[in-house]
């Protein structure tokens, strides 16, 4: 087996040195009977690494890759073009095999990164100090509502009906479990947001008001307003944003007083992969950084003064604090949040605002082009590369009918509320640099053909 | 002095000059290169990404446009440079034995690389019609039927993150099964020398966690545990093999102790590749244990993740199992279980507990790796890992403390306490010794039950000449700490960095780079050597 480099000899060796005549004796603390005999029965042996490549190749050419076709999804996932230099770097073996930086003399390289992304996010989101990431959007999401939570010792947490509704069920779950009350509702096909609902929502017992930027239909609406009622009440404004290149164009809600701001960072330098391994972003203010969650990366010096970095503040987590930890997260998104950083430092200020600029002009296009369809409506008035469209039919089937066409049209609002019938004919379309002037064109044909 | 050759060949040879320490004015030595943050190098116009002109129309961004970012950017030349660099200062699996504990740093095939990166799976959305990514579906239902057959389980939930995420995932199928019984039970036993993401992924569900003692020979002491079980405790947590190094001979015993009193097994499947292919969980009574796939299935660790914890249930817990998961249809066809079809297909869900479905990009590494090794090669991965740590703890014993050695073979890892260690030298200045020799140290004061533990896992991975180098250096070090060499406590003095003053980074802690980026208008050193 090509993996493992002992031979029959290097065994025999070994197991005289040990004193034991057999491997198995050396498993003789297993009970006889639940020691398997041989190989499990019924599973293949060991094979090739061709024969294991042609066999894995063959189902992903069962699969449509994004590149292959014109491709409109979102909502929580996006596809951009990434630098080839990101691949390349995050495959050096000293970051790829690398473990958690828990001895820093030898892993200053990690730390350095992690120290850099966490300033690359704080200064993203408008924040004074980000972690060194969490799981993803939805998972940080969760930990902020705990977090503001412990900060005001308050159980209810306001959600936007904008929010993400996998983001809104990670944290349906867990609240079950942990007895926080979540104020939750369905989206409606309107440009206005329900930040109205939400301000009159607030009271003495809200712990946060959660708030999606842009929200899960691409609308952009004012955080400043809900910020200034959560705190005059003594709540925090959580700020959850899914589509981070938004921000080289949008105020970051850092600016317009949010406490905690989470959010998916794929979009910069992670593939699409089918939703996972993605990266969470996790910032919030100095003074609450004792109560954040995951590793945080700080600056220090070693025995002869020279600068250097750790990992720091660890009696916030779970190796160290155990059940008082914040949280029990431990692995985190290290490798992804390299892939970040390497694609936010290609970018820069300059790169990301062009980025960003490309965007919503290729998204503007698009939906004035989509909107002039007979029937179909754009719902927003805001939006970045994002926006909703009402359909004049069902929209479930209209995405089944456009992939016949060969266009990946959309994620329909059926697949993601399907308990909300009024929501059936909602469409969310994203435009990002990738779609080009045919794409948008076969997208318009093909939608028109089919609701007409 | 000899005439220039007119060739221009002019061959070194070595000097025979004493030489003192030598200072540089870049601060590098040679391959190792000092490198500033980026902060101090980059600026806000400089790019490494070239766009096509956008065709400027109306914003309709609401009005909410951001004014300036103050993110700094590099060339592309500059970037990888950058980034290269700072790769030279870490330590890997690939650069030699990464003996941690717990944490089974195994090689990670390039060939699961180039697999999960073909278009076809690393390329596909998560929302795509299911039309469109039935292989990736396939592949999820393939890895989930050999997690299940590696572990005699009864069904898998493959969405957690990471092996906390995971233990997240089977306390919650508990606590919706005690639930489903009208039972509420509100407590948790973990054992004192379990990862400390038990406990607190306990009370993060909501749980009172208490802990069981363990023996003197560093088992879970069976009689204390059966002494505390009672219609409070909804769930004991075992890391089996334990986090000494030892196989829990009583699992069967405790697991049918823990079903008597109404309460359920969860295991920490942390170490998993000490038996994989050689004992199946379920036939010790296991009712839920996550898998690190990061683990014992070699996706890389990538400086702190991404990992991946799938969740194999038993028969007890499966149907509580989260959203969404693969299945496999008799016509051949996959199909994604998530919220629409919950209500037919699987209604006692405990809901969803990640956007999406989980790590794809681990899933179809992990699968590589499988169908690489085959049943036979897994098993001999247990095997060899297993024989590689019985073979340091022989080596070592004479030099190094082994508290359970006289109980007889260690599982994958081999434990040592710091008994015998000359007055004021510890495990950490043998673990930082360790770096001087060019090894990465083991996992040093874990678990709690021994004192200043040293827990080495050396994996399969390992050849029998890296081994007796390994066995060499660590022996020299151990000799050195038990002779009182307080040189050890200068240690290192050949990585990139020394000991690094850790209080300092506490009390005061500097978490992001505070001075604005350069506009690049203006250049001078003072940018960048300014420090944090």
């Amino acid at each position: 087996m090509r993996y493992l480099p002992l031979s029959d000899a290097d065994r025999s060796a070994m197991l005289k040195v040990i004193g034991a005549g057999s491997v198995d004796e050396l498993f003789r603390d297993v009970p006889e009977e639940a020691r398997l005999q041989g190989p499990i029965r019924g599973l293949p042996m060991h094979a090739s690494e061709m024969a294991v490549e042609r066999k894995m190749r063959g189902m992903a050419a069962k699969n449509v890759a994004a590149s292959d076709v014109p491709f409109f999804l979102g909502c929580g996932a996006y596809k951009h073009h990434i630098p080839a230099s990101v691949d390349h770097i995050i495959q050096r073996g000293e970051f790829l095999t690398a473990y958690t930086p828990y001895q820093p003399e030898i892993a200053q390289g990690t730390l350095q990164v992690l120290f850099e992304f966490q300033t690359q996010v704080a200064r993203l989101y408008g924040c004074e100090v980000a972690n060194a990431s969490m799981y993803d959007g939805s998972t940080a999401c969760w930990e902020a509502v705990g977090m503001a939570r412990r900060i005001t010792r308050r159980k209810k947490a306001i959600i936007s009906s904008g929010l993400h509704p996998h983001y809104v069920s990670v944290c349906k779950t867990m609240a079950k479990f942990t007895g926080d009350t979540l104020e939750t509702a369905a989206p409606e096909l309107t440009a206005q947001t329900d930040a109205d609902r939400l301000i009159a929502a607030i009271d003495k017992d809200t712990s946060c008001v959660v708030v999606q930027y842009p929200d899960i239909l691409g609308r952009i609406t004012d955080l400043k307003p809900i910020a200034d009622a959560a705190q005059a009440a003594g709540a925090l404004l959580v700020v959850v944003n899914t589509e981070p290149v938004a921000l080289g164009l949008i105020k970051s809600p850092g600016e317009m007083g949010a406490d905690i701001v989470v959010g998916e960072g794929q979009s910069i330098g992670v593939g699409l992969q089918f939703g996972g391994p993605y990266v969470g972003l996790f910032a919030t203010r100095e003074k609450y950084v004792r109560q954040m969650p995951g590793r945080l990366a700080g600056e220090t010096v070693d025995a002869e003064g020279k600068r250097g970095f750790v990992l720091t503040l660890s009696t916030r987590e779970q190796h160290i604090r155990r059940e008082k930890a914040t949280s029990n997260i431990c692995t985190n998104s290290g490798l992804c949040a390299l892939a970040f950083s390497i694609h936010m430092t290609l970018l820069g200020e300059k790169g990301l605002t062009g980025l960003a600029k490309l965007n919503h002009a290729r998204a503007c296009e698009a939906a004035d082009q989509l909107s002039a369809i007979p029937g179909v409506r754009l719902v927003n008035d805001s939006f970045f590369n994002e926006f909703a469209l009402e359909l004049p039919v069902e929209a479930r089937p209209a995405v089944h009918a456009m992939v016949e066409k060969g266009v990946l049209g959309g994620v329909s609002l059926g697949r993601l509320y399907p308990d909300e019938a009024v929501l059936a004919n909602g469409l969310v379309v994203a435009v990002t640099e990738t779609a080009t002037e045919e794409d948008i064109s076969s997208l318009v044909s093909a939608l028109q053909e089919i609701v007409q | 002095m000899s005439t220039p050759n007119p060739t221009g060949w002019r061959p070194t040879a070595p000097s025979t000059l004493e030489t003192t320490a030598v200072t540089t004015t870049t601060g590098n030595r040679a391959l190792m290169l000092e490198e500033p943050l980026l902060f101090e190098i980059g600026n806000r116009n400089q790019t490494g990404v070239d766009f096509d002109p956008v065709k400027s129309g109306a914003s309709r961004l609401g009005g909410l446009d951001r004014n300036g970012l103050d993110l700094p950017g590099l060339s592309e030349p500059e970037t990888v440079r950058h980034y290269t660099r700072l790769s030279r200062q870490n330590y890997a699996i690939d650069l030699g034995l990464f003996p941690l504990g717990s944490c089974t740093m195994k090689h990670n095939p390039r060939l699961n690389e180039k697999v999960a990166r073909l278009p076809g799976f690393g390329d596909i959305h998560p929302l795509q019609p299911q039309e469109t990514v039935q292989g990736a579906l396939q592949c999820i239902n393939e890895l989930a039927f050999w997690l299940i057959d590696l572990t005699g389980m009864h069904g898998v939930a493959m969405s957690p993150k990471a092996g906390a995420h995971g233990e997240l995932c089977g306390l919650l199928c508990i606590r919706a099964a005690l639930e489903a019984r009208g039972d509420a039970r509100e407590v948790v036993l973990v054992p004192e020398s379990a990862h400390g993401t038990n406990p607190a992924t306990a009370a993060f569900c909501g749980y009172r966690v208490e802990d069981i003692p363990a023996t003197k020979d560093g088992r879970v002491d069976l009689g204390a545990l059966k002494a505390r079980l009672g219609p409070d405790v909804a769930a004991v947590m075992i890391t089996n093999p334990n986090t000494c190094g030892l196989f829990e001979p009583d699992m069967k015993a405790i697991s049918d102790a823990v079903h008597a009193a109404g309460a359920f097994v969860y295991c920490d499947g942390a170490n998993f590749n000490a038996i994989v292919g050689k004992v199946r969980p379920g036939d010790l009574g296991v009712d839920a244990m996550h898998i690190n796939l990061h683990k014992t299935f070699s996706t890389p660790h990538g400086g702190g993740g991404p990992g991946s914890g799938p969740v194999v249930l038993s028969e007890a817990l499966a149907p509580f199992g989260p959203l969404p998961f693969a299945a496999k249809y008799p016509d051949g066809s996959y199909r994604l279980i998530e919220e629409e079809s919950a209500g037919e297909e699987h209604p006692r869900t405990f809901g969803r507990m990640t956007a999406f479905h989980g790590q794809m990009g681990m899933f179809t590494r992990a699968l590589t790796y499988i169908l690489s090794h085959g049943a036979d090669g897994l098993r001999q991965v247990a095997e060899d890992s297993v024989l590689n740590a019985n073979y340091i703890l022989r080596s070592l014993e004479d030099v190094l403390d082994a508290p359970f050695a006289h109980s007889g073979p260690c599982m994958h890892e081999a434990i040592f306490s710091d008994k015998g260690f000359a007055e004021g030298l510890s495990t950490i200045d043998v673990a930082k010794g360790l770096i001087d020799e060019g090894f990465h140290p083991m996992t040093m004061y874990f678990p709690l039950v021994v004192h200043g533990a040293m827990l080495v896992e050396p994996t399969e991975t390992e050849s029998k000449a890296g081994l007796d180098q390994f066995i060499a250096a660590l022996r020299s070090i151990a000799e050195r700490a038990r002779a009182g060499d307080e040189s050890l406590k200068a240690a290192p003095v050949f990585a990139p960095r020394r000991r690094l003053d850790e209080t300092q980074a506490a009390r005061k802690p500097v978490l992001s780079y505070n001075h604005p980026a350069p506009d690049g208008s203006s250049t001078g050193l003072g940018a960048h050597f300014g420090g944090g």
